[in-house]
């Protein structure tokens, strides 16, 4: 029981890594990144491009590198479309999860690369009732180490002040004095270098394939909503839950349809009876 | 006047124009003048990279030895290959077929992987009176209760998977198994057939759990947890899981060292392509069943060093399945005359086939099943590797008498 309810805890983190940006990029600038699959799967194919041994640096030097593109990206095409309706950005951005994955079908083809555990992470670490991978544990370390940070900087900081300033108020931060479009872009990058930190973390313990963000996402857009759509908090805890909802469903019943549909279950559930979300405000009239 | 219409069908024929559909008069002519084949299979998804593309070319290789070996005797002088990508979709495998068999002229189609659209096809085949070679797909059904006169069934299914891994696994001292399978059509056949084997060898399956599929977190560590834990103990585990799936599971295995905990691992299903992207000491020491392997003597490595240039890769066992099937249909279009379908049914039924691909091959006419031998096989550490893509030992060659399941009561064709 204890190590179902630890491999769910470890399950979540994870999740909450990937939901983390999701949530950030939502909260701070309104826009329903999809491609947030993609740059998940480009983090794990990033990780690969510097092989193994480099595991390390791919861990900083990916998602600096991916953060980049999606500043470029907010430059050029996603605040083009922020002024319109939301829908344009959601498409903006699918479209864009379509041409990334096909680029890395055509470099790698479609079947999984290999990726080994990086050294010294290849062993077990022992809990006394039960043994646990320790690449896993790491795992769990260092999301709960982001996603504290993430939730520290914007909420507890000067500069995450401004941040929320900046998104929330735009014209009334503006007339304050800020200096509204410096911030907004650094926001969508960092949102996004985190979708690939997840995905470098991904790839010694998942198939490293060009559809693995695809199919990642839609869980993650779940839990982001039970989370409430832009609560950095509710998307972090929403994930945990999730993860160990999941890991108990798949260890004590017989079906898989059960784990399979949960999330969407808990989803459904959730927005009738807070349509947003666990810990989501209510739209604020602008 | 009915000289007339003689004439006219002869001149239909010369003509080139298949409007008509196929012309048995004069029992040595081809429709259209020509004899098409339609490679109907995954081009882009989690198949692609199994048979694909490259089995396209497998047949074309086909198609070169057919016409070097008849020179200017060879009956099929004109030979088309038309190609569709299925997605792996039922409902677009179905149309698709029918359309390669109407529009394209198609005279046989090849491949077909993902057991439910193999199923729509074989439909296609009997409603159109086509011949249909499927390779790829693992469903019994298909010389089952879904069998029919215009479909043979060539490569493999669950029951040869599950005879030849479940059985030779139990048989070496593994007695007690843990099963875990995709909750799909073929997780779940896989399962019935491998704890069939597995019980009929004297072991014992000790639990059994359907995982999520798709499983869209990629995610296998409940069930890798639990392994350990199960009382009695399991000696192996048992994945159904395929393609990227397959490549999850068995990382996240090493990943909880399950093998130095003492449950081993086997696997339902597999190709030489996930072994290649998993790395062979991801799964050293595994047991999988195989159901051709391309270095296991020098008439298959020939045909691997060819299909090598043509390709950059070594080809799996449905490469070489949509090969043999070609060169087979051809061979009976030579020996008739004809591309006549019901002529190359009647003509195959029966029939005792010898290939690089059919060791002992059969073509039984009770239910269209395709048997020849099989092979056990152990992947090898990469310290064992000598030369690229020669990732595995083929322990023993399994009798094809003994690799295929007796004909089924439920087929009637």
């Amino acid at each position: 029981m204890l190590q179902h309810v630890f491999n769910g805890l470890v399950g979540g983190s994870f999740l909450a890594l990937v939901a983390l940006g999701l949530a950030v990029i939502f909260g701070m600038l309104r826009v329903v990144n999809f491609a947030h699959g993609a740059i998940y799967m480009l983090g794990a194919f990033g990780a690969l491009a510097l092989t193994g041994e480099a595991f390390w640096a791919a861990l900083v030097v990916v998602p600096v590198g991916l953060g980049l593109l999606g500043m470029v990206l907010e430059r050029t095409v996603v605040n083009r479309l922020a002024r319109l309706d939301p829908l344009y950005n959601f498409l903006l951005t699918f479209g864009l999860t379509l041409v990334l994955q096909d680029l890395v079908k055509w470099r790698y083809g479609v079947q999984s690369s290999p990726y080994p555990t990086p050294a010294g992470l290849g062993g077990s670490v022992d809990f006394g009732l039960f043994d646990f991978p320790a690449y896993r544990v790491f795992v769990l370390v260092v999301a709960a180490i982001v996603c504290f940070g993430v939730w520290f900087l914007l909420s507890r900081t000067r500069l995450g002040l401004i941040v929320r300033a900046c998104t929330e108020r735009p014209e009334l931060s503006a007339a304050l004095g800020v200096n509204v479009g410096r911030w907004v872009t650094p926001v969508f990058g960092f949102g996004v270098a985190l979708a690939g930190l997840a995905g470098v973390l991904a790839a010694p313990m998942r198939a490293v394939h060009p559809l693995m963000g695809a199919d990642l996402i839609i869980v993650v857009f779940a839990v982001v909503v039970i989370g409430g759509l832009g609560s950095i908090f509710g998307s972090v805890a929403a994930a945990f839950a999730i993860g160990v909802l999941q890991a108990l469903s798949e260890a004590y019943l017989d079906s898989a349809l059960v784990s399979q549909i949960l999330v969407y279950v808990v989803m459904a559930a959730v927005l009738l009876w807070r349509p947003s979300g666990l810990f989501g405000r209510e739209e604020s009239p602008a | 006047m009915r000289k007339i219409a003689l004439l006219c069908g002869v001149a239909l024929v010369a003509a080139g124009c298949g409007g008509g559909g196929p012309s048995t008069s004069g029992g040595g002519k081809l429709s259209d003048d020509k004899v098409v084949f339609g490679v109907l299979n995954d081009q882009s998804g989690v198949y692609a990279q199994l048979s694909g593309k490259n089995s396209i070319k497998a047949v074309e290789l086909a198609i070169a030895d057919y016409k070097a070996k008849y020179g200017d005797k060879a009956v099929a002088k004109n030979i088309v290959v038309e190609a569709a990508d299925h997605q792996n979709k039922p409902d677009v495998a179905n149309a698709k077929a029918a359309e390669l068999y109407d529009r394209k002229a198609v005279d046989a189609i090849l491949d077909v992987p993902t057991s439910s659209a193999a199923l729509k096809v074989a439909d296609v085949a009997k409603e159109k009176k086509k011949l249909y070679f499927n390779i790829t797909a693992a469903t019994m059904d298909l010389t089952g209760k879904s069998c029919n006169k215009y479909t043979f069934h060539y490569a493999y299914d669950t029951y040869m998977l599950a005879n030849g891994t479940g059985k030779t696994v139990t048989d070496q001292g593994a007695k007690s198994w843990y099963l875990v399978y995709p909750d799909y059509l073929f997780g779940q056949d896989m399962t019935a057939s491998f704890e069939a084997a597995v019980t009929k060898a004297g072991g014992k399956v000790v639990a059994k759990d359907p995982a999520p599929f798709p499983n869209a977190s990629g995610d296998f560590s409940t069930y890798l947890l639990k392994a350990p834990n199960l009382n009695p103990k399991p000696d192996v585990l048992g994945t159904m899981q395929a393609g990227a799936e397959l490549v999850a599971l068995v990382k996240q295995y090493n990943e909880f060292k399950l093998r130095e905990k003492g449950v081993g691992l086997a696997v339902g299903l597999m190709f030489l392509t996930d072994i290649h992207s998993l790395t062979p000491d991801a799964l050293a020491g595994t047991t999988y069943t195989d159901a051709w392997y391309w270095n296991y003597d020098l008439r298959n490595r020939e045909f691997a060093d060819r299909f090598f240039q043509a390709t950059g890769t070594r080809p799996t066992f449905a490469h070489a399945a949509n090969y043999s099937a070609a060169l087979q249909y051809l061979e009976a279009v030579q020996a008739n005359g004809t591309d006549d379908a019901d002529t190359i049914v009647k003509y195959l039924e029966g029939r005792t086939v010898e290939d690089v691909f059919l060791r002992s091959g059969k073509i039984r006419a009770e239910d269209h099943r395709v048997v020849h031998d099989a092979y056990l096989a152990k992947v090898r550490s990469s310290k064992e590797v000598k030369e690229p893509w020669d990732y595995v030992d083929v322990l023993k060659t399994i009798p094809a008498a003994d690799a295929f399941r007796a004909p089924s009561a439920d087929c009637k064709l």
